[in-house]
């Protein structure tokens, strides 16, 4: 039987011992009427064999096209040691570290995973990671909203030029709980939110600003000067970062006089594949003084009975199992594998490995974002830098040309226009390291001949 | 057997100069183009090791721990059961592994195939009109859920329908779902049978009810006899009822939600479909709704377009469906469309064990379970509802042993890590004093069923002997008992190196 190993003899025998005629008479509490009968719309089983085979077969439907679409979730390389690492039986299969003597492995992993994103970001501690950056980014508005003791608005100020997913999600998450949530514009031409767009709000009760670093368009915002507003009108500041970024950008702890409050961002970047959207994992990290209010696991080093160093979860009163009602969240997970997958990836790469991920990558957008500007009828829609990503303009809708390109095995970018129609006919699109200068030439020929026929037809 | 003691932390490993350089790209041509207000200054405390440091480091650490593959897990509440290796192997096969989350449904219809049907054969176990698989654990389900409901009432203009009933010995993510949601938690008491106080129940519901939060078989681990009239009572009075899957795999097969009359059930697929606990993540919480709920589902939502396959040369079969095509959805609960590569493993899973195969899980489990229960308790360990058939799990009380012994259920837990065994669950549902809830699950032989309860007859006749034995547990593991009050007054969150 499939993964069940009781042999005929076995299950007679204990069948004896608990004192019952039958497997079926252990269930004689369920009343007989919602007995369920045969799973007939389920299949019959396969076996490894037949199952893998299904599985090759559908993932050769899908085909390994040339991506060029970012858009919160970013193609690196991945070194080898990380994932045959990670899915070792001892961690792949253990639980949550709740018996820290038998969990060292586990705990230390996280104690080192928290010192290296308190140490990116420039914060003073880091939890042992959330479900991903979305996710992490609700909690650290509703975390704000009960850590900004001098604010009682539980108003909190969104760019509009942050992931429109993230904007969604935060929505749903914290609608229930009456936090209003405000959008600030952006600059047209730049396409950052410019300091000037806090004006509206002097003198009212704001409880957080949140500032994404690069922003959706990967632009770079003026994070000094809009970190400083904020804290003069009592606001926290959230940061939303890409951790690959950190290599070459000013950490958030240092944004402005007095740094950020909480840093969010998707982990995924860090030795984490791109698997249509997870499992990834959200970080967040803040100061000592917002600890006790940061939802999520936290390891600690402590002594032993012996007086030896070891690890264990701490500061669980702020957790769903012991506060229950009165909890910071009802999270009740952290995404171990992945984080532990980060860690791997950070301690391979190391700083040096980190930076040269971020300007090879920051270099091979500029490259992509010029060779498809060359393209008659492609421009660029923001004048100011940025990371990543780089959003061009189109004379023409886009969902054709995506479709072409797409049958062409490349994927081209994010479309835009859904969720900005003011910016008309435009594209997010994304090189990172991992593209070559072929790969870049292939895309730009491809879409040079699409945008031919286009206008040809 | 033989645990190393003690591991460095990798920061202790660094040398400047000896990075891992193999796995870094090719330095750019020219600096980075940050404007210089904007420029980092000094280096993150990132390690410099070679990449035999980092195998070396985290395999050592991996060998500190216990797991499913090394150790009987008996975990109540957390079905701790083999997660088969085909699974992960078929996630990580390249063309899923790479592909990105917005790409195109072109480049997508294996994926999506794999995720309409993990969806449709869902509905089947469950007996739920429709499922969503985005929420990315059981909390996160449990919050996709209570927030349907609420749009529900919402919805038939019921605003002041905030209460949100739990039994005494819910798990402590349903009082704090409630709470994430803008509700208020209530709590009905149990019977001391284990089932739910009807007079309790009948005198807390009414027209500020929004729904009861359940778990069948239950925490206590008996299966709620009168889970139809609960659910009449909650009916009548408005309210809408939702089930915590917990303990699905208590009844795989056996009896569904759906036909229990729930209306919302989130499903842990790191549990009862056996995708891995990874030490704490991640997991999966699919949802699944009655007729009345289908319209707040979560999106994206996998749905198959019967038209464009009849022209096979044509669009896609599979597609997303968003906010644009369920107007009505609670909205967007994650990043992207949820923990994809768990979800590819659980379909692997269910198409292993099938039709069949899915319905022997409930049958070894309880089997496993009442077995287990039989031996110790004829050992004279002391079952907390001994009248009551155990689900796939049981509680043991330690009262008497505490009492007479001065041994706890802690105590008991730690010896047993000593013998090789990981620990039940302790001092959960906290109703029982000085309890373990033991979960076997399918997968364990009855040998190993057998060597538990030899180390448990040995835990026994040391507490009668030599109790102290018992409460300095454990004694060869990597680390004794942790001073947990040191670790909160004194929190030592992150490494400081001496150069910083």
């Amino acid at each position: 039987m499939p993964f069940i190993p009781h042999t005929a003899e076995d299950v007679r025998e204990m069948l004896a011992v608990i004192g019952a005629p039958s497997i079926e008479s252990l269930f004689d509490e369920i009343p007989a009427n919602l007995r369920t009968g045969s799973l007939s719309e389920v299949p019959a089983g396969l076996n490894e064999f037949e199952v893998m085979r299904l599985m090759q077969a559908r993932a050769r439907q899908d085909g390994s096209p040339l991506c060029f679409i970012g858009a919160g979730a970013y193609e690196h390389h991945i070194p080898a040691a990380v994932w045959s690492t990670v899915t070792r039986g001892e961690f792949y299969s253990a639980y949550t570290p709740y018996q820290a003597e038998a969990s060292q492995g586990t705990l230390q992993s996280i104690y080192e995973y928290q010192t290296m994103l308190a140490s990116l970001t420039g914060m003073e501690v880091s939890n042992a990671s959330m479900y991903d950056g979305a996710t992490a980014l609700a909690e650290a508005v509703l975390m704000a909203v009960r850590a900004n003791r001098r604010s009682k608005s539980a108003r909190v100020l969104m760019p509009r030029n942050l992931h429109p997913h993230y904007r969604a999600v935060v929505a749903a998450t914290v609608g229930n709980q009456g936090v209003q949530l405000e959008e600030l514009p952006y600059e047209r031409s730049v396409g950052h939110t410019a300091p000037h767009s806090l004006a509206p709000f002097e003198g009212q009760d704001i409880t957080a600003l949140v500032i994404a670093q690069p922003n959706f368009f990967g632009v770079f915002e003026e994070v000094d000067a809009l970190t400083d507003l904020a804290h003069a009108r009592g606001a926290f500041v959230i940061a939303v970062v890409n951790p690959i970024s950190l290599a070459v950008l000013k950490p958030p702890g240092l944004w402005g006089q007095k740094g950020a409050n909480i840093v969010v961002g998707e982990g995924q970047p860090l030795g984490c594949p791109l698997s249509s959207g997870g499992p990834y994992f959200g970080f967040m990290s803040t100061r000592m003084e917002h600890v006790r209010q940061m939802p999520g696991r936290l390891v600690g080093r402590t002594l032993d009975l012996d007086g030896r160093p070891g690890f264990t979860l701490t500061l669980q009163a702020r957790e769903q199992h012991i506060r229950r009602a009165k909890a910071t969240s009802n999270i009740c997970t952290n995404q171990g594998l992945l984080m532990l997958a980060a860690t791997l990836y950070l301690s391979l790469l190391g700083a040096e490995g980190l930076e040269r991920v971020a300007a090879l990558s920051m270099q091979r957008t500029e490259q992509l974002a010029g060779a498809l500007t060359a393209i008659p009828g492609v421009r660029r829609v923001f004048v100011r830098p940025g990371f990543h990503e780089v959003a061009l303009a189109f004379d023409r809708p886009l969902a054709p040309v995506l479709a072409a390109l797409s049958q062409r095995g490349i994927e081209g970018g994010f479309d835009l226009s859904e969720h900005y129609p003011e910016l008309g006919p435009s594209l997010l699109t994304c090189a990172t390291e991992t593209k070559s200068d072929e790969d870049i030439d292939t895309y730009a020929r491809a879409l040079a001949d699409v945008l031919r026929a286009a206008r040809a037809a | 057997m033989s645990l190393p003691l003690r591991e460095k932390l990798i920061f202790e490993y660094s040398r400047p100069g000896r990075g891992a350089a193999t796995q870094w790209p090719a330095a750019a041509t020219a600096p980075p183009p940050v404007p210089a207000e904007l420029r980092r200054t000094q280096r993150p405390l990132l390690p410099e090791v070679s990449e035999l440091d980092v195998v070396r480091h985290y395999t050592r650490l991996s060998q500190l721990n216990f797991s499913i593959d090394t150790h009987f897990y008996p975990l109540g509440s957390c079905t701790m059961k083999y997660n088969p290796k085909a699974c992960n192997a078929a996630a990580l096969l390249p063309q899923f592994a790479y592909r990105h989350p917005l790409s195109s449904a072109h480049a997508g219809q294996g994926f999506l195939a794999c995720m309409y049907e993990l969806q449709e054969m869902l509905k089947a176990v469950t007996g739920m009109r429709a499922v969503a698989l985005s929420p990315l654990a059981g909390a996160h389900g449990e919050f996709a859920g209570v927030a349907m409901i609420r749009a529900y009432h919402r919805s038939r203009g019921e605003t002041e329908r905030n209460e949100i009933i739990v039994p005494q010995a819910a798990h402590g993510t349903n009082p704090a779902t409630a709470s994430m949601c803008g509700c208020v938690a209530r709590e009905v008491s149990v019977g001391p049978d284990g089932d739910v106080d009807l007079d309790a129940l009948r005198a807390a519901v009414g027209p500020r009810t929004a729904g009861i939060m359940l778990t069948n078989p239950s925490t206590l681990g008996v299966f709620e006899r009168r889970i139809e009239e609960v659910a009449r009572i909650v009916h009548q009075s408005g309210g809408l009822l939702y089930y915590d899957g917990a303990n699905l795999n208590a009844i795989l097969g056996k009896v569904r939600p759906g036909d229990m009359a729930f209306d919302a059930i989130h499903m842990n697929l790191h549990k009862t479909f056996s995708t891995p606990h990874g030490g704490g993540g991640p997991g999966a919480g699919a949802v699944g709704v009655s007729a009345r709920l289908q319209p707040y589902l979560p999106v994206p939502i996998v749905a198959r377009d019967t038209a464009a396959a009849a022209d096979a040369t044509t669009a896609a079969t599979y597609r997303w469906l968003t906010e644009r095509d369920l107007p009505q959805s609670i909205g967007r609960l994650t990043s992207f469309a949820g923990n994809a590569g768990v979800l590819l493993r659980a379909y692997v899973y269910m198409r292993m064990l099938g039709r069949e195969g899915m319905q022997r899980v409930g049958e070894f489990a309880t089997l496993n379970a009442n077995y287990l229960a039989a031996r110790l308790t004829q050992l004279g360990f002391e079952a907390a509802y001994p009248t009551r058939r155990a689900s796939h799990e049981f509680i043991l009380t330690l009262r008497r042993l505490s009492q007479e012994r001065g041994v706890t259920a802690m105590d008991v837990a730690k010896r047993l890590l000593d013998l090789g065994f990981h620990a039940p669950t302790t001092y959960f549902p906290q109703l029982v004093s000085e309890c373990l809830l033991i979960e076997p699950t399918e997968t364990e032989s009855r040998e190993t069923l057998d060597a538990f309860v030899a180390a448990m007859a040995q835990i026994l006749r040391e507490a009668q002997q030599e109790p102290e034995r018992l409460q300095g547990a454990p004694y060869t593991l990597p680390v004794r008992r942790l001073d947990d009050v040191r670790a909160a007054r004194e929190p030592d969150l992150v490494f400081k190196s001496d150069a910083a």
